[in-house]
């Protein structure tokens, strides 16, 4: 039998959309699945399912070579059971226990020695040092992750749960946190299912990545690919992010980056600091079209390329385009006409730096 | 003052609210995390005390542990002697009377407990049991000791349960509330007096005390 979870469950709501979902998910080397989707999709119940917290009406649940959940055998593992590590939204620490209590909680099944043992070794790994005695309510946001996250780990899990880990956070500590996140699931080296609603976070933290809209799995690949190459409307849709490729930092100063992507340079406006390696993302709807090349404009990429497809879906047409890279572009059915777009036109597609993302990249 | 009267009255609050803080916590468990549809069935005769008149309550309690009743035979059989108008058969009878001034605090200070922190604790492998006593019961304290209280001081002001179950026998069931109308009806003004404010003191300082564990009056009481 492969290793890996394989899921297949059915959860209805009265007046929700009912969760059919379909996942199978590798798990030998240790991989990050990422479940992405807008708010409501069902996400955090596929997760709440695995974790054994909630309860599909129909289905299996299959871990490697246990079953957690089997309606028609009647079979329903309890989480005590199932060996896993699962951390929620807004962290859920033991308000009466220290940072050391916490992490020792799920520990009563060793000694005392052992359990002190292991819980230094979490408490050094977590960088939670000099913590040990506070109480949830002193910590910062960040901080309070960590320990969620040290808790969770502490008991040596099978399989790592973590429902939007970045959410309860500000801003600037996502985006530090993220990388750092990264960092510890790499040292870890756990299989883990991270539930998410923000693409850099996908990108970042994702091996591998399932597109879940209106309760079901549209797409499962690698985040890159997914995000470039959706199946169709729908995921496109839910992603929301059509271009994401690969490139290079090779200039930067004052939040203005110019990156190489195969080739051609991109200009970038970011408010923080990245490595050299990073994808560039850009919106379809962030893209406008213009015929041939056109005369220097205060926007500050002009890419030109020739058009590869057109797709007309009601009002608006998905164009793609091959600037040296592939791009898609959304614009109306009416430019279509207008520009006589159809594929081997040439145009340029013009870019606000402001509209291209960079998210840093450790190639896995 | 009939200080025999008093230390029955102490003993009896004083083992109700030890048997509904056993009792009761696996009642207001019950109720706080079924999901049950017709649980409210359930909730509603927990409550009956609080509003049915005592001697109702006291005459059916009668009847049921009386040596009529397969529960009263059962007793008389295994104790030797009946239950009705012994200190044990006004124990169960408070017991059942107090019922509602411990579970409805206990249960309202289970709700709050946050259901995140109680699904935390079972994915990491501690059973329903262990996390009851090792995290749902530090964090409801204050409604824990506001239950044991509040039947504490029920049960002390008791006087119509009592009199249809206890009777009024020195030194067994003869109770503060009943003494105190004894000596009424012996027109003992003043010694009813001194039992009245007793009985007002020792109120006073109870609702004190539930007010000052709710409110954190005390640094040492661990914060939320």
């Amino acid at each position: 039998m492969a290793a890996e979870l394989a899921l297949d469950i059915v959860k209805t709501y009265s007046g929700r959309v009912p969760i059919r979902a379909r996942i199978r998910y590798p798990v030998d080397a240790a991989t990050v699945l990422i479940l992405f989707g807008p708010s409501g999709a069902g996400k955090s119940t596929i997760l709440r399912s695995v974790a054994g917290l909630e309860w599909p009406e129909e289905g299996r649940i299959r871990f490697v070579s246990r079953t957690w959940l089997d309606t028609k055998s009647d079979i329903r593992v309890s989480p005590q059971d199932r060996h896993i590590g699962y951390m929620s939204q807004d962290y859920a620490l033991f308000p009466r226990y220290t940072v050391a209590g916490n992490v020792a909680y799920g520990l009563g099944h060793l000694s005392a020695q052992e359990r002190k043992a292991r819980v230094s070794e979490v408490l050094d790994l977590f960088q939670l040092r000099g913590l040990e005695h506070a109480k949830p309510r002193q910590l910062s946001g960040g901080q309070q992750q960590r320990v969620a996250l040290a808790r969770a780990v502490a008991p040596r899990p099978l399989l790592l749960l973590l429902d939007e880990p970045l959410s309860a956070l500000d801003a600037p500590a996502r985006i530090y946190l993220r990388d750092e996140l990264r960092r510890l699931l790499k040292q870890l080296a756990l299989p883990s299912i991270i539930v998410t609603h923000d693409w850099a976070e996908a990108l970042t933290l994702g091996d591998l990545m399932a597109v879940v809209s209106g309760g079901e799995v549209l797409q499962t690949g690698t985040p890159m690919d997914v995000f470039s190459r959706p199946r169709n409307a729908e995921v496109a849709h839910a992603v929301g992010i059509e271009t994401v490729v690969k490139g290079q930092v090779v200039w930067a100063a004052a939040g203005m980056f110019r990156i190489d992507v195969n080739g051609v340079m991109v200009n970038a406006i970011e408010g923080e600091a990245y490595g050299p390696d990073v994808y560039v993302c850009i919106r379809a709807e962030d893209i406008a079209i213009e015929r041939g090349p056109i005369a220097a404009s205060s926007a500050r990429n002009q890419l030109a390329g020739t058009v590869t497809a057109v797709a007309v879906l009601g009002a608006l047409a998905r164009v793609t385009l091959h600037c040296g890279f592939p791009l898609v572009a959304t614009v109306t059915r009416s430019s279509v006409d207008d520009l006589q777009l159809v594929p081997g036109q040439a145009v340029t597609a013009v870019i606000k730096a402001g509209a291209v993302h960079l998210v840093s990249r450790q190639d896995h | 003052m009939n200080w025999v009267a008093i230390w029955v009255t102490c003993k009896l609050a004083g083992l109700t609210a030890c048997a509904l803080l056993v009792v009761g916590l696996p009642i207001a468990y019950w109720l706080s995390y079924s999901h049950w549809r017709w649980k409210f069935l359930i909730e509603s005769v927990i409550a009956l005390p609080l509003v049915l008149p005592p001697t109702v309550l006291g005459f059916y309690i009668l009847l049921a542990i009386g040596p009529h009743s397969p529960f009263g035979r059962l007793y008389t059989e295994l104790v030797g002697h009946p239950l009705p108008f012994t200190f044990e058969g006004l124990l169960l009878a408070s017991i059942l009377y107090s019922l509602p001034f411990a579970v409805q605090p206990f249960a309202a200070a289970f709700e709050q407990v946050d259901r995140r922190l109680i699904e935390a604790s079972w994915t990491l492998g501690v059973s329903k049991l262990q996390t009851f006593f090792r995290l749902i019961v530090p964090l409801s304290t204050a409604g824990l000791v506001t239950g044991a209280v509040l039947s504490f001081a029920h049960t002390m002001g008791e006087f119509g349960v009592v009199l249809m179950i206890g009777g009024n026998l020195e030194g067994s069931t003869r109770t503060v509330s009943i003494d105190m109308y004894d000596e009424v009806q012996a027109l003992n003004y003043a010694g009813a007096a001194k039992t009245a404010l007793f009985l007002l003191v020792v109120s006073y300082a109870v609702l004190l005390l539930v007010y000052a564990v709710n409110r954190n009056v005390w640094a040492a009481w661990p914060q939320k």
